[in-house]
């Protein structure tokens, strides 16, 4: 059918995982948010759910690293860390291994990317879940950008792996809905956690939210790194939903939240033709 | 140094109940399947998660050791800070610490 739905959304572990060390008038306004996205995303009838994903070493490692990758399998279990750590418990989440292989084949035609028939789910995808999909109703399909471990890809193939994501929606019977998941600046896990760099995080909102390309995709890794973090990395994940989606971008959420360790975002954006 | 077995430790024993039984049961036995040097083994065996961080471990697989030796989230942050007062600067990888010793930006 098309894509029905795109947004962008945190998935710091602390969100659940330390959701009792926040100040509640900080907290419960993002669960808020968060909780008005999955009744826009759940309004779309999206028969399947994209989530743009920047793992954190769950599946991926040095050892043999995909640039982007794509989840083909029947069903994913997450999380893979300790339950109570994280606040939610562990639980089979439905793929769709046909509906996956369409899309890997169409992103295919110009995007080298890898498929995993097997995916353990971290944080970076259980979080945006049990705000979204709580019930686990919707097919999850998995996609990673590598954020982590150096070298990565730069920019503006993440902004191309963003429009081969939308022709591949674009080219099944399906409703596709995407959702693009990771922090702006932060320094997570280290004795860094909570720092953010609030006025980088709205400076590079803005650019999202008017889906400017070249400002999007003007960052080196080494500003980025400088200036938000190695956390900074994982807003390959906002390009590439910019680049599927085409449209104005709306900010529904922001504010830092230190024990989080993130500017805690949640945001959707128009679907342009 | 060897950041990169270290790191593969981690990444398993995050990964594997076999490697987690393997460590609860003889952690010298579940190391030596990696080739680590001495420095790098003694903190893997002894759960010195400072020491760990100094040597460049990434954040994202160092937290769920710190998890996984039951260690609480301020406790971690602060074993991250004494390992740099005791060992010095983190020597490799991207997870440096850019704040001050007592700055505490998260409050902890």
């Amino acid at each position: 059918m098309s894509l029905v739905f795109a947004g962008i959304c945190s998935h710091a572990p602390g969100i659940t995982g330390r959701a009792s060390m926040a100040d509640p008038q900080l907290r419960d306004p993002l669960y808020a948010a968060y909780g008005r996205m999955r009744q826009e995303l759940l309004a779309s009838r999206p028969d399947a759910l994209i989530v743009v994903a920047a793992e954190h070493f769950a599946n991926f490692f040095m050892s043999n690293m995909p640039g982007f990758a794509i989840g083909m399998g029947e069903r994913y279990e997450g999380p893979i860390e300790d339950p109570a750590w994280l606040g939610i418990g562990r639980t089979a989440v439905p793929g769709s291994a046909r509906l996956a292989k369409q899309l890997i084949q169409e992103v295919m035609q110009t995007v080298d990317v890898a498929y995993a028939e097997e995916w353990k789910f971290d944080h970076g995808i259980m979080v945006p879940l049990h705000f979204l999909t709580p019930d686990y109703q919707v097919p999850i399909i998995p996609v990673n950008i590598n954020c982590q471990g150096p070298p990565l890809a730069p920019l503006h193939r993440a902004w191309a792996f963003g429009e081969a994501l939308r022709r591949a929606a674009d080219s099944v019977s399906e409703r596709i809905a995407i959702v693009g998941t990771g922090g702006i600046s932060h320094w997570p896990s280290t004795p860094d956690s909570g720092r953010i760099n609030e006025a980088w995080d709205r400076d590079l909102l803005g650019r999202w939210e008017r889906n400017d390309k070249a400002a999007l995709l003007s960052y080196s890794d080494t500003e980025t790194y400088r200036d938000a973090g190695q956390g900074g990395f994982e807003i390959r994940t906002f390009i590439c939903i910019a680049a599927a989606a085409r449209g104005r971008g709306h900010v529904q959420h922001y504010a830092p939240i230190p024990i989080f360790a993130v500017g805690c975002t949640v945001g959707t954006m128009e679907i342009a033709a | 140094m060897s950041l990169y077995q270290l790191q593969k430790f981690l990444y398993e024993l995050n990964r594997s109940p076999q490697v987690q039984e393997d460590y609860r049961g003889d952690r010298a036995r579940a190391l030596a399947r990696y080739d680590l040097t001495d420095e790098e083994r003694a903190a893997l065996a002894s759960g010195d998660i400072g020491l760990v961080y100094v040597l460049g471990a990434n954040g994202q697989l160092l937290m769920h050791f710190a998890a996984f030796l039951g260690m609480p989230w301020p406790d971690y942050i602060q074993a991250m800070r004494d390992g740099v007062a005791k060992y010095g600067p983190v020597r490799a990888g991207i997870y440096a610490m850019t704040t001050g010793m007592d700055e505490k930006v998260a409050g902890v």
